[in-house]
């Protein structure tokens, strides 16, 4: 792996799908390792094609994406889906086997890995968003809470070199919202979040990026975009009622 | 999208059946199904005891009675096609009981009941005492070409959601004041087959990409071992060879 | 219809069961070129659908239940490779799982219901769409007209193997008529299943529409410097998309060996009909050898006799004739076509 290389460049990126709809116009953006970024952006701006565009289950029409230093192309594809670890917002879509072991046990598996490292892996990738008891449940008992961070911890059993999040936070309860913060913030790994939930974005990104209308439109500290109302109103990004940000120097 | 490993149709027992390789399984009953067409129809006798062989299986896999008669429905379509071929079919004419019947019509209609039955009442068997993905494991052991093993898979997890979408879009419906009384509401349910159509690609879809990110390149990788020992296949050899036997005997009596 | 076991004869099975087979190993081979990464997932979409579709069975006359038959529907949607393997698939999972339709006549129903409807279905949905002008509305006609056509056909490819070794003693003038007409019907609800079904694909997702590929437009970026149009890069991988000329081709030599067998069986002798009945009569149950109740078995044994290699001949004559007939209309509409084109002007890419 070339370790100076960013955990994840992506220039000129643009495309279309197949009916002729134009998702992305050139959007460029560069992650360092170790950076927790949040994409923040209204719904139809694109944040949910470019993050397809990451791991390669879209491949661009113009442009390259590249993670750590690999560029995304049909003979990279495995070793990318290995260093992207993409967590999807609905756990439902990213559970798929009858129990909690074989769920964490799939990515590895695919990779390889048998026996007792196989063992191995997905425990510690359940020990680290706390769900090891669950170890032998079926998904489907699981809470919606629960079910998420086991869809974390699917993704983590992958030793991503990125982890991509969409809209970790939505239909948690308060608790939940909690308890999932502080599993991301113990990781020691790069994470893109995709979402609308401004105040995690502050809480747990110090950087964040403004997509709008296939571009990236902003990209500066959390703390100064969200305290930037013009900013927010012409993206269609709003602070929840009483909550507000002061404003920030510089 | 939890469901697709239990289905309705699999009863989960712990008998000796039930533990047999899927693959072992699988050959025994299509032998089997071969071994029986393969009866001279005339042979009452063989098909009885090709019955007592099923109604063996049935007892030591613990499957009720009542539950293999309820899914023979599937046949009923073929039943009264069977009896309609001694009255509108050709050749000599026997009475039976007033009705003018044709005689090979009646030679076809049993040899068409008879062999079908016994053919669905051992699907239905190895559907009992077999997960779905155990039997797609097996029939990928079987060197079914994987291909075909991966859309069957895909199409077991879809057939979930569809059915999900189904029941979801019939309680909208019906929410909304619709009830399916006669044809007239047929296009009305026609056209909800092409929602029907999107709503669950777009829900497999999302599944597909979430196995995508995480390394599937079209192979469930098995964690479970499922290789067979040569005590399992003598087991399994057991039904299909009995038949086999008795389709033999049939022949050499005729 | 799923056929039972014991339905047909030994000889049939086998045969049917050796086609369907070899028909499988192409369309596995064909696939590949259709389906990529995101097409598998559609297969399994395509093949579940079908499948409830064919749960919801009804009666139509004489015992005879109807469904979706699904063929032409999974060929426009997938491509008729791929559509080969989803029938077959259902019919497979139907068997072993669902006990509907018997395991030795898979080979029949994988023939009559994945062969035969999938590629029917898509040669006249290709042969529709190639001479008309392309849109919505006659990519919707054509399926209609497609699954309408596939399912009489594979009616007909059933009456066929019944006159070759069905086991029931039914005249086969009155089979014909009764698949005939009773398809026909369900052809007719197969044609507006489709329809509605590619219709609405077609309105919310036109890229899960095998039959209506289309081509790339070209890109926008939005730069400081203000908007610019860039090519699309190519796909890595071209969906070569399977022309019609190997489905053509293909179809013209089954067409030409099923006439030439056929009639070199049927036209030698007149009172073949009878003749069947009568093997399958009581008088030949004395003596009842499964494999030599076959007409495909008693026939072979029997030498070639020159009125019947005649007729043999005169069978792929016609088919050699309706071939030419129809590929000359198809090349007229196609000469016609590319001139307008060449008038209007070039579109981009």
């Amino acid at each position: 792996m070339t370790s100076g290389s960013p955990s994840l460049t992506v220039s000129r990126l643009a495309y279309a799908y197949p009916d002729g709809t134009q998702a992305l116009y050139g959007v460029d953006l560069t992650i360092e390792r170790g950076e927790r970024v949040a994409l923040l952006g209204p719904n139809g701006a694109g944040k949910t094609t470019l993050v397809m565009h990451l791991n390669g289950i879209l491949t661009p029409g113009h442009g390259t994406v590249e993670v750590a230093g690999l560029p995304v192309r049909a003979d990279t594809l495995r070793e990318i889906r290995r260093r992207v670890g993409l967590v999807f917002q609905d756990p439902d879509d990213q559970l798929f086997m009858p129990t909690v072991r074989e769920d964490v046990a799939f990515g590895p598996a695919n990779l390889g890995l048998r026996g007792a490292a196989l063992d191995r892996r997905v425990r510690d990738a359940l020990e680290r968003v706390g769900m090891l008891d669950a170890i032998d449940r079926p998904p489907h008992h699981l809470s919606f809470g629960q079910r998420r961070r086991v869809a974390v911890a699917t993704v983590l059993a992958m030793e991503p070199e990125i982890l991509v999040l969409d809209e970790p936070s939505s239909n948690l309860d308060p608790a939940s919202r909690r308890e999932l913060a502080e599993i991301l913030k113990s990781l020691d790994v790069t994470v893109l979040m995709v979402t609308h939930d401004l105040p995690y974005a502050l809480e747990l990104c110090e950087r964040s990026l403004v997509m709008s209308e296939g571009v990236i439109a902003a990209d500066g500290a959390t703390n100064v975009l969200l305290s930037d109302e013009r900013l927010l109103t012409a993206h269609r990004l709003e602070l929840p009622y009483g909550f507000a940000v002061p404003a920030q120097p510089g | 999208m939890s469901a697709g490993h239990h289905h309705p149709i699999y009863r989960p027992a712990d008998t000796p059946v039930h533990r047999l390789p899927p693959q072992c399984k699988l050959a025994a009953v299509v032998a089997f199904a071969v071994f029986v067409v393969a009866t001279p129809r005339e042979r009452f006798w063989a098909f009885a005891v090709d019955a007592l062989l099923l109604a063996a299986v049935a007892a030591a896999a613990r499957v009720p009675a009542g539950v293999i008669a309820r899914r023979m429905v599937i046949e009923v379509p073929f039943v009264l096609f069977a009896l309609a071929i001694p009255v509108i079919g050709t050749g000599e004419r026997v009475q039976v009981l007033g009705l003018s019947l044709s005689a090979p019509g009646l030679w076809a209609a049993w040899n068409i009941l008879a062999k079908a039955t016994l053919g669905v009442v051992a699907s239905i068997l190895l559907a009992a005492t077999t997960e779905p993905r155990m039997m797609l494991l097996g029939a990928e052991r079987l060197r079914l070409p994987r291909l075909l093993v991966q859309i069957a898979t895909f199409m077991l997890r879809y057939l979930d959601v569809i059915l999900d979408q189904m029941r979801r879009m019939r309680i909208a419906r019906e929410s909304r004041g619709f009830v399916a009384r006669d044809l007239r509401q047929a296009p009305v349910l026609a056209k909800s087959a092409g929602a029907l159509f999107i709503r669950s690609y777009e829900r497999g879809e999302r599944v597909h990409l979430a196995m995508l990110s995480r390394g599937y390149t079209g192979e469930m990788p098995t964690i479970r071992d499922i290789s067979a020992t040569g005590r399992d296949w003598a087991m399994a050899g057991m039904l299909p060879c009995l038949a086999a036997a008795t389709a033999l005997l049939a022949w050499s009596t005729t | 219809m799923h056929v039972p076991d014991g339905f047909f004869d030994v000889p049939v099975s086998v045969g049917a069961g050796v086609f369907a087979a070899a028909g499988v190993a192409v369309c596995l081979r064909g696939a590949k070129r259709e389906l990529d990464d995101r097409t598998a997932p559609m297969a399994g979409l395509v093949a579940a659908f079908v499948f409830a579709a064919q749960m919801l069975n009804f009666p139509v006359a004489a015992g005879t239940s109807g469904h979706l038959l699904g063929g032409a529907l999974a060929a426009i949607l997938v491509g008729p490779y791929t559509a080969v393997l989803c029938v077959a698939v259902v019919l497979l999972v139907q068997a072993f799982f669902f006990a509907d339709g018997g395991l030795t006549a898979l080979g029949v129903n994988i023939t009559l219901m994945a062969i035969v409807t999938a590629v029917v279905g898509w040669v006249v949905f290709r042969l529709i769409t190639r001479g008309a002008p392309r849109g919505r509305a006659t990519l919707v006609a054509a399926s209609f007209v497609a699954a309408l056509v596939s399912v009489p056909a594979a009616a007909l490819v059933f009456t066929v193997l019944f006159w070759l070794g069905g086991t029931a003693p039914i005249e086969l003038g009155s089979v014909a008529a009764a698949m005939g007409g009773v398809h026909l019907l369900i052809g007719l609800g197969e044609g507006f299943i489709t329809a509605l079904t590619v219709s609405s694909v077609l309105a919310v997702r036109p890229d899960l529409v095998y039959g209506a590929r289309g081509m790339a437009r070209a890109l926008t970026l939005r730069t400081a410097e203000g908007e610019v149009q860039v090519g699309q890069a190519a796909p890595e991988a071209p969906p070569a998309g399977i022309g019609l000329r190997p489905v053509l081709v293909g179809g013209a030599l089954v067409a030409v060996l099923l006439a030439g067998v056929f009639s070199f069986y049927a036209s030698g002798d007149p009172d073949g009909l009878e003749k069947v009945a009568a093997d399958k009569g009581l008088s030949a149950q004395e003596k009842p050898h499964a494999v030599e109740n076959g007409p495909l078995a008693d026939y072979a044994v029997k030498g070639v006799e020159d009125q019947r290699l005649s007729g043999g001949l005169a069978g792929v004559a016609g088919v050699a004739l309706t071939v030419a007939a129809g590929g000359g209309v198809f090349y007229v509409i196609r000469r016609r076509r590319r001139l307008t084109d060449g008038m209007t002007p070039a579109n981009a890419q």
